[in-house]
């Protein structure tokens, strides 16, 4: 079984810098849910059930950083897209559509979104592209018959819900699906050698422009700050006759 | 020709009321709307829509549509689309929607914006804002192209009139035949709870990992929240640590709330977690850490240790 794992270069959301208009020059990472989606490509590997973890992503050669720490925690080899423009969702998955075409592989498994753009669209949009099953928000995966279905829990808003999928297959990622391993010293020297592909948009045969332009972007406008109340009488009070809530 | 198609989540047995926000911006959209209902035997939940200011309710009634599949829903809506030929696809923002009206969008080729929370209309072209970075930015992007498919932050519209003459329901005939057949659902795994809605709760009593096990986690975060008469909320941390199930999580990748009063015990406030409550009308926060960022966002705080605040508190609510 071959699995593609798209990701995404992002700005590190753990870094101060991430909650502000600067959060574009901060460190990036690869995308949280996107690594999650890379450690769960490698147990499958693991457990003797995949045979190729092929990881792809678009940007310009700055995001070979986070390419080589995908190949540094295990990932076969990868594709960057080159293409620096500022994508949408919409784009973003017609350009991994034109991919998917090109490596055919069983399952595909991504983020449920990006931390930064917070959108939670391309793996359906792939998915409804390609006319593929999808399972999102997943919190376990398990291949059945032989590989050719698999069986998804998903974490909803009313609780959990299990859906069975014929593959291939595009899975979308949540928090508890897995905690991803550290990158180790052997790993990121075995990276050096593993094959980036760059490939244009015109290499894989697609033509696509985003439809979203961002016009602005501004801070919310800040909460007034806190007051503190030394006492659970005081704050009774306060709730009682200042705000009016209890 | 209806101008906006709204989506209505519901649960098999009743809306859920959520999902009636998004017709606020199909109302500040202008022009006319249709609501869509998709699932089997929904008679009750389609005439509990019929006065809010639609054009119709428009039915997909079918067996095969008993459960919410993403490719069979989303085929769904993009017929309802071509045929009503509403240019904006709205929803409320949910897993529900988050799950289906992408692949929609996707069969329809048009774009779409997450989690809008207001519009601006400028010169005949409209221009929607939405939360960025876990919600410390918002940007306002605009979209070209024929159609666009928008969800909506259920906090950010209000619920709209009912009060409208009621409206005819149109069945949508569905071709079971023709529907995709690769997804089967097998189970779900819900609790019920007697406690209201976390995304629709008056107060919301919320936990972090402080709270230690899920027995504590119970009987402080639960009681307060029963004293007040509210929902219980999580932060990540502590869905993590088995304290509370997932679907307590508030923050960027859980849900939204926007309470009246919002408690959060033992919750540092990460803007993860910020993302989830910063539109709640007051925030209480109860830390034995001054220098929490939640202190900064929070109306009032208290400094001091839960185990002993917390019961006192619930004590003198429920004496008052």
């Amino acid at each position: 079984m071959k699995i593609l794992v798209p990701f995404k270069s992002v700005p590190d959301p753990n870094d101060a810098t991430f909650a502000g208009e600067a959060a574009s020059a901060s460190k990036s990472v690869i995308n949280p849910f996107d690594e999650i989606a890379i450690e769960e490509a490698l147990r499958i590997r693991e457990r003797g059930e995949a045979t190729e973890i092929v990881g792809v992503t678009i940007g310009a050669p700055s995001v070979d950083e986070q390419i080589r720490a995908a190949l540094a925690m295990g990932v076969d080899r990868a594709i960057r897209i080159d293409d620096a423009r500022a994508l949408d969702p919409y784009a973003v998955a017609r350009i991994l559509r034109a991919v998917v075409e090109k490596e055919a592989p069983h399952v595909v498994i991504m983020g449920k979104q990006a931390v930064d753009d917070d959108s939670n669209q391309v793996g359906q949009i792939l998915a409804g592209l390609l006319g593929w099953p999808q399972a999102t928000f997943v919190s376990s995966i398990e291949f059945l018959d032989n590989k050719t279905r698999a069986r998804c829990t998903r974490e909803t808003d009313a609780g959990l819900e299990v859906v069975e999928l014929d593959l291939p297959a595009i899975i979308t990622t949540d928090l508890r699906l897995n905690e991803p391993r550290y990158v180790s010293l052997p790993g990121l020297i075995r990276a050096r050698r593993k094959p980036i592909e760059v490939l244009t948009c015109d290499q894989v045969g697609v033509n696509v422009r985003p439809l979203t332009t961002v016009l602005a972007v501004a801070r919310p406008p800040k909460r007034p700050a806190g007051t503190r109340v030394e006492s659970v009488e005081e704050l009774i009070t306060k709730l009682k006759q200042e705000a009016k809530v209890i | 020709m209806a101008e906006s198609l709204v989506l209505i989540e519901h649960d098999r047995q009743q809306v859920k009321r959520s999902s009636l926000h998004a017709i606020t911006l199909a109302q500040q959209l202008g022009g006319e709307y249709e609501l869509l209902v998709i699932g089997h035997v929904v008679n009750k939940i389609s005439s509990s829509l019929v006065s809010l200011g639609a054009t119709s309710v428009i039915v997909a009634d079918d067996p095969a549509l008993a459960e919410p599949l993403a490719d069979r829903y989303a085929t769904v809506i993009a017929e309802a689309v071509r045929k009503s030929g509403a240019k904006n696809i709205l929803g409320t923002s949910s897993t529900f929607s988050k799950d289906i009206l992408p692949r929609a969008a996707a069969l329809l080729d048009a774009p779409m914006v997450t989690d809008v929370v207001a519009i601006e209309q400028m010169d005949g072209s409209i221009s929607y804002r939405r939360p960025i970075n876990a919600g410390s930015m918002f940007a306002k992007v605009k979209v070209e192209g024929e159609r666009r498919v928008l969800t909506v932050r259920a906090a950010a519209f209000e619920t709209p009139a009912a009060n409208a003459a009621p409206c005819p329901i149109v069945r949508f005939d569905v071709d079971a035949e023709s529907l995709p057949n690769g997804m089967r659902f097998i189970s779900r795994e819900e609790r019920k709870s007697d406690r209201p809605d976390l995304t629709e709760a008056r107060v919301v009593v919320s936990g972090g990992r402080p709270l230690k096990d899920k027995e504590t986690f119970e009987r402080l975060v639960g009681g307060l929240a029963d004293a007040l008469g509210g929902a219980i909320g999580a932060t990540r941390a502590a869905v993590d640590a088995g304290m509370a199930p997932n679907d307590y999580q508030i923050g960027q990748t859980g849900k939204v709330v926007a309470p009246e009063l919002y408690i959060a015990l033992g919750i540092s406030g990460a803007i993860q977690h910020l993302a989830g409550i910063k539109d709640s009308r007051i925030i209480v926060a109860i830390n034995k850490d001054p220098d929490a960022p939640i202190c900064q966002t929070a109306t009032y705080f208290l400094v001091g240790d839960l185990y002993q605040i917390v019961p006192q508190l619930i004590e003198s609510i429920r004496r008052a």
